[in-house]
């Protein structure tokens, strides 16, 4: 039978050199475009606001798409003037949902080159590049899972909660949300049906902007519970300083959306950088990430993530000296290559960096 | 050269134009070049849905032929879209700023026999480095023509006409032949070895899979395939051999070169490359390389950006005294055979680089 199915393979392999150096769905990409096999697509199908400044888009990745593991993230791709700009989102949505979409959830962040397009601007039918799902914040067997989640950061929970009811086997979830306002919450509405209907879920609301509660009174029992965090940087900074305090950093999952950054010594001084390959020379700081530098200085070089977990950005250091924002640590072995999204000057340096 | 300009100002003045494009790339630019790659895709299709159109007609003969005819030119003007307009562009790295991964030098492949990576060397590097350098630039005659009096005759120059008209016929074999050095002979193996694998897929799909979805009647696939891609080879040979070759072109020595700066760079290329005057769709048909001077000057600005920068780079060229090569299809074409028939004989006068 494998025998058959590799010499079918192999028939297949040659039949696909009709379109040779294309392949076949590049050309019935032309009429449809989810076929594309080189470069994922997804289309918008739908699109909802759920607060002020979030939205969620309904997608429906084309061919190549594998279903996400509650949790994960995508990496999502638009051209923007021209230029392909790509952030990395958490999947809102079941993996169980039966449609073949995936949702995500994206709040418009000041200055933010993709995120204020897909809130403001996207329309539906619009074809997005997506990536494949990755990330290993994802729940594992425990019977009491404890989510704490805050602002935007509630999505990757969403997938989990989601899935979980989908399935019907839903744990004993205690989840604590932060929002500012009634009225900045995400989600809210549906989670508290969902606690109706499935009396192990346990969906505790504090709204920052009318004070808050101590954690302890909150859930008890947090010291007993495997925990899943998601949300902005002082949010986590809080967690993980309180888990490590009781000796529970083990227990606890963290989801960033940024890098956590080290604490930079107060004379921190950038330096002239140099790309070689593309001859541009400007001034940075020693706290912008050289990626930023780059794209400030007019240069669209390759990249992912943003935050240090790709490996899209790898660029050569050639000379010079440069910090890891997320370590503190200086590099300046020369021939290193730096992630450049995570990595801003200490002093001079030269880059040959890949366009 | 000419020694009396001021060659860094007039460096400076170029620079200028190219920083200035490359502000405003934006959205227009990228709309450009995917509605190059669907019209190019379409072309391709529509000439070989053609192509199967006609083999019933085979009985009403004249209609068959104007039917194939058209299905050949169609697939023929896709096959030159593609290799001109979009591929060497796009292996030029000139849509790399759009960061889109499906239009990027890094992974582009093009529809002919060259693999993409050695092109890169060959084109990219070597001959947009070293442009009409004697001994650095293999595209001088591309190592078998005489095309300058600076390059010595010997007598197998004699047979040159020849072996020039067939180059133009089998032109795509002749590119991917090109970065395969004999003065690199530890690298031969491995290019070969590359060109054969390429060309493999290439053969398969014009000569052996379209054929064979017609079945019985294989025979008249096969041959539109062998014109479109004749036609091919012939229009890129004609626009390739205008960039370099034309009367007034200069090649130079290496002792010209040395120490040469960026102004002085731009300035040979300038002397060393010409310029075919035409209409808008003669341009993109040569995948502008008819602005062959602008290309030399700014290998990875996005062609269609050539034709607005022209006269802007001629302007330059015109307040510095600097030549500037332009002319129609015919005379750059015209004065280019004449040298291959010219230079096939010994010239009177002992070669001057000498």
């Amino acid at each position: 039978m494998s025998k058959v199915a590799s010499l079918l393979s192999r028939l297949g392999d040659v039949a696909g050199l009709i379109a040779t150096p294309l392949v076949p769905s590049e050309y019935v990409a032309l009429v449809w475009p989810l076929a594309a096999s080189r470069a994922r697509k997804a289309r918008v199908e739908a699109v909802h606001d759920e607060a002020p400044g979030v939205r969620t888009l309904t997608l429906r990745p084309g061919r190549g798409w594998r279903a996400h593991r509650a949790g994960q993230h995508v990496q999502v791709g638009l051209a923007i003037d021209g230029r392909v700009t790509t952030r990395t989102y958490s999947i809102s949505s079941a993996p169980e949902r039966s449609d073949g979409c995936i949702t995500i959830t994206v709040k418009a962040q000041p200055g933010g080159r993709l995120s204020r397009v897909l809130v403001e601007q996207i329309t539906v039918g619009t074809f997005l590049t997506v990536g494949l799902p990755s990330g290993d914040f994802v729940l594992t067997q425990t019977s009491r899972p404890l989510f704490i989640t805050a602002g935007s950061g509630i999505t990757p929970i969403a997938s989990m909660i989601r899935s979980a009811a989908a399935r019907g086997q839903v744990p004993e979830i205690t989840h604590v949300h932060y929002a500012r306002t009634p009225a900045d919450e995400i989600f809210g509405e549906e989670l508290r049906t969902l606690q109706v209907d499935h009396p192990a879920y346990k969906f505790i609301v504090v709204h920052t902007a009318h004070g808050r509660r101590r954690f302890d009174e909150l859930v008890p029992d947090w010291r007993v519970r495997e925990t899943w965090a998601c949300g902005p940087q002082g949010l986590l900074e809080d967690v993980e300083r309180v888990f490590a305090a009781a000796g529970r950093s083990d227990a606890l999952h963290v989801e960033r959306f940024r890098p956590k950054l080290a604490p930079l010594p107060a004379n921190t001084e950038g330096g002239r950088v140099r790309f070689a390959t593309s001859g541009v020379e400007v001034r940075a700081d020693g706290r912008t990430a050289l990626l930023q530098v780059s794209e400030a200085a007019g240069l669209a070089l390759r990249h992912g993530c943003r935050m240090g977990i790709c490996h899209s950005c790898d660029t050569i250091l050639t000379s010079g000296c440069v910090r890891d924002l997320r370590t503190g640590a200086s590099i300046d072995e020369p021939g290193t290559r730096i992630q450049i999204c995570v990595c801003a000057a200490a002093g001079d340096v030269e880059l040959q960096e890949n366009t | 050269m000419i020694q009396s300009i001021d060659i860094e100002a007039f460096g400076r003045e170029l620079d200028t134009i190219q920083k200035d494009v490359k502000a405003s790339l934006g959205d227009r630019d990228r709309q450009y070049i995917k509605r190059a790659i669907t019209v190019q895709r379409s072309l391709a299709m529509g000439g070989r849905a053609l192509i199967f159109a006609s083999l019933p007609l085979m009985p009403a003969f004249p209609l068959f032929l104007g039917v194939i005819g058209a299905g050949t030119a169609a697939l023929g003007v896709s096959k030159i879209l593609e290799n001109m307009e979009i591929g060497h562009n796009v292996i030029h790295g000139q849509w790399d700023w759009m960061q889109d991964p499906e239009i990027h030098s890094s992974t582009w492949e093009w529809d002919n026999v060259c693999p993409a990576d050695q092109w890169k060397h060959s084109h990219n590097v070597v001959h947009h480095t070293w442009t009409n350098v004697l001994g650095r630039d293999r595209d001088v005659g591309y190592e078998i023509l005489r095309v300058s009096e600076k390059q010595a005759w010997k007598p197998v120059h004699l047979a040159q006409p020849v072996y020039n008209a067939m180059l133009a016929m089998m032109f795509q074999w002749g590119v991917a032949m090109h970065d395969v050095d004999p003065r690199e002979p530890h690298l031969m193996a491995g290019k070969l070895a590359g060109i054969g694998k390429k060309a493999g897929k290439q053969l398969m799909k014009d000569y052996v899979l379209w054929p064979l979805l017609a079945g019985p009647m294989f025979l008249p696939v096969v041959l539109a395939n062998l014109v479109a891609n004749g036609m091919r080879n012939l229009w890129t040979y004609a626009i390739i051999f205008c960039g370099h070759f034309p009367d007034g072109a200069r090649v130079f020595t290496e002792d010209e070169v040395a120490n040469e700066t960026r102004g002085g760079w731009y300035l040979r290329q300038i002397l060393g490359s010409c310029n075919i005057t035409g209409g808008p769709l003669f341009h993109v048909m040569s995948g502008n390389l008819s602005h062959q001077i602008e290309h030399h000057l700014f290998p990875d600005m996005p062609s269609n950006r050539y034709p607005a920068v022209a006269p802007r780079v001629e302007a330059v060229c015109a307040k510095y005294g600097v030549p500037y090569n332009k002319g129609s299809f015919a005379r750059q074409l015209g004065t280019t055979l004449r040298t291959i028939f010219r230079l096939a004989l010994p010239s009177r006068r002992r070669a001057v680089a000498a």
